[in-house]
């Protein structure tokens, strides 16, 4: 019996999230004894099965084609079809990604069977039925889906809710090589280009140190203090989605529901109200600090350390504050 | 030329009340009491796209809805928006669906209205929030789909989409018929106009049930549904909470310290 990941390249290189993925499908797959395959679509794309091996997969479908170099949704959905009625996985996982969440529904929908969405964890239960957990109504309140009869279980996993492992390159796996023919006639959704521009700084899901703002910093300039801070801590800037809105921040860098899910070792929420479609995407941070000048806030119920306080009064001092102790540090290592 | 449109619709709880929504611990029902409901915030700029492609080319923009007899309200909002028809799947049967039931219903409904160019859908919805139900209706209509789109041009027979990627976006091609759904960037949804408001007043909401669709007992529903929920319940955080209130320069301090023993531990 398999358990199967969607392998997602992009421009030749796996997406982070479909490495992340394959951790947890291991654990999944070590605890149901079953095989873990990834099934990988694209075009001169071999060497990447090495890759999945090294992260966890013991067998890749690979199927090469030159009009599969780009995701192409019509082909993709074919085959990844085709290849699941005949190999009959248990479950595939996808990461819910924008590739992902566009393929994942129309391969469920040839396969009549059950799909789940942005789900944040995974458990196996005592008859081996995946048990999805699954966020609702912007993350207050959490389902618990089970796909019963259909196989195999689908879901898409949201990005950041695994760590990805570490590889291991000495680990062996098949490589089962699948021919398939696609025509120009199949492509009636056809990606014509991807226009990327992934960002310089390290992305936010990666930091151990995340500050955030909202909608209390007021303007760009008052957003500034949540920049400095930043900077005082060599940590990555995030924010809400009104901070968004007004332009402080750009689209990855939004937190939450709608947005990036992280995990950092350190949270600081600044002038944010910590409404659930905010706070479901910070949850597994290990510390949570805020500081907001309204006592009755959300954020306050689910933050380790608060500051009842004016950001604009409190923030600079601490980043002055942690700026001296970093400028005393550096004198002591000479 | 002009086109055929068909705008899917569901009715949600409002956004701005979400966190009121409770869970009746026993029986593990939603209690949404006290919270309005509304036509699915990204839903709303699927109907405006509509209305544009109608007015920049001519057609008929008919909107769909599955759901409770009370969506009918939501129903009568896109008339006044400017929607020419309104139809609403209502059937008990059709309770306890997922997004593979969901999307059958709405396809066979879509089948019924005749023929189409395209059908909007808001890239998700805020209760369910999967963002499935577009595809998968693309696939029961046995059309190709887009998601995530923020711009959309018709030309003939032929759509350029961009679509949402985490950074940047895809350029697509699309051959109509076809399905897309659309995300807040795309618009800026119109508010009706008390003409419209009145227009709507005149126009009944047609009722379907699943015999008018054709859609039968076992694909309606829980029945009709691969996946069930097994549990629900609400998120239990366990922080510390400490929350300090006093003068900027002792607050300063107060998470300085914490801060460093949390970074130095
Ligand atoms: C479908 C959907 C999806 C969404 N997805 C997301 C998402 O992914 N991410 C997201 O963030 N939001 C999302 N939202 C929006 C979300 O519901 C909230 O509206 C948003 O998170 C609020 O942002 P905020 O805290 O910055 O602003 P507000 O709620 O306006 O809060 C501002 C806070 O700043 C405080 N403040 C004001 N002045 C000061 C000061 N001088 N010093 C200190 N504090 C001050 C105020 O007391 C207030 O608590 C989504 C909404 C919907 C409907
Ligand atoms: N019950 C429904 N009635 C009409 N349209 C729906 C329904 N459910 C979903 N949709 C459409 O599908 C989109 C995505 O919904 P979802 O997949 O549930 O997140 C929505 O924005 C609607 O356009």
């Amino acid at each position: 019996m398999e358990l199967w990941v969607y392998a997602e390249q992009r421009r030749g290189k796996l997406v982070s999230a479909s490495l992340e993925l394959l951790g947890l499908a291991r654990g999944i797959a070590d605890k149901a004894r079953w095989a873990l395959s990834s099934v990988l679509l694209g075009h001169n794309v071999e060497v990447l099965c090495k890759e999945l091996i090294a992260h966890g997969a013991d067998r890749v479908y690979l199927v090469e084609h030159p009009l599969l170099e780009l995701y192409q949704c019509e082909p993709y959905s074919r085959i990844l079809a085709k290849l699941a009625s005949e190999a009959k996985p248990e479950a595939i996982l996808f990461p819910h990604t924008a590739v992902g969440s566009d393929l994942a529904p129309r391969v469920a929908a040839k396969l009549r069977t059950g799909l789940s969405a942005h789900v944040v964890n995974i458990e196996l239960d005592e008859r081996r039925l995946l048990r999805q957990i699954v966020p609702g109504f912007g993350g207050s309140i959490m389902a618990v889906v089970l796909c019963p009869e259909r196989r195999p279980q689908m879901a898409t996993i949201m990005p950041g809710v695994a760590r990805k492992p570490k590889p291991d390159w000495s680990r062996r796996g098949e490589v089962i090589r699948v021919e398939e023919e696609v025509s120009e006639e199949e492509l009636r959704a056809r990606t014509l280009e991807l226009v990327e521009e992934p960002p310089e700084e390290k992305p936010l899901e990666e930091a151990d140190i995340v500050v955030a703002g909202g909608w209390g910093l007021r303007s760009r300039e008052g957003f500034r203090i949540v920049e400095e801070l930043a900077e005082a801590l060599s940590a990555a800037v995030g924010g809400t989605r009104p901070a968004l809105d007004e332009g402080w921040i750009k689209p990855h860098q939004m937190i939450g529901h709608s947005g990036k899910t992280i995990r950092p070792k350190l949270y600081i929420a600044i002038g944010i109200s910590g409404e659930m479609h905010h706070t479901v995407g910070i949850l597994d941070s290990g510390v949570i600090v805020a500081v907001n000048n309204d006592p009755s806030a959300p954020i306050f119920e689910v933050c380790d350390y608060g500051v009842v306080g004016d950001a604009f009064e409190v923030i600079p001092r601490l980043t002055s504050m942690l700026r001296e102790l970093r400028g005393a540090q550096l004198k002591q290592e000479p | 030329m002009p086109y055929e449109l068909v705008v899917c619709i569901k009715q949600v709880p409002d956004p701005r009340f979400i966190s009121r929504i409770r869970i009746n611990p026993e029986t593990k029902t939603i209690i949404r009491e006290g919270v309005p409901a509304v036509i699915n915030p990204l839903d709303k700029h699927a109907l405006e796209e509509a209305l544009r492609i109608r007015e920049q080319h001519g057609g008929r923009v008919t909107v769909v809805s599955m759901g409770p007899l009370q969506a009918e309200d939501a129903c009568k909002e896109a008339l006044a928006m400017g929607a020419d028809r309104a139809v609403l799947i209502t059937d008990r049967r059709l309770a306890g669906s997922d997004t593979l039931a969901t999307a059958l219903a709405l396809s066979k409904a879509i089948r019924r209205i005749g023929g189409f160019d395209l059908v909007l859908c808001g890239a998700e919805t805020v209760d369910g929030s999967t963002g499935q139900v577009p595809p998968q209706l693309a696939e029961f209509l046995g059309v190709p789909h887009v998601t995530r789109v923020f711009s959309l041009a018709l030309k003939g027979r032929e759509a350029e989409a961009k679509a949402a990627l985490e950074y940047g976006y895809r350029r697509v091609l699309l051959r109509l018929p076809a399905v897309v759904s659309v995300i807040r960037e795309i618009n800026e949804p119109r508010i009706p106009s008390v003409s419209g408001i009145l227009r709507a007043h005149q126009i009944p909401v047609e009722k379907w049930t699943i015999e008018d669709i054709g859609l039968s007992e076992d694909e309606a529903g829980i029945k009709g549904s691969p996946t069930i929920v097994s549990d629900v319940y609400e998120i239990e955080v366990r922080r510390k909470r400490e929350v300090f209130q006093g003068p900027p320069e002792e607050a300063a301090r107060w998470l300085f310290e914490r801060i460093v023993s949390v970074l130095g531990g």
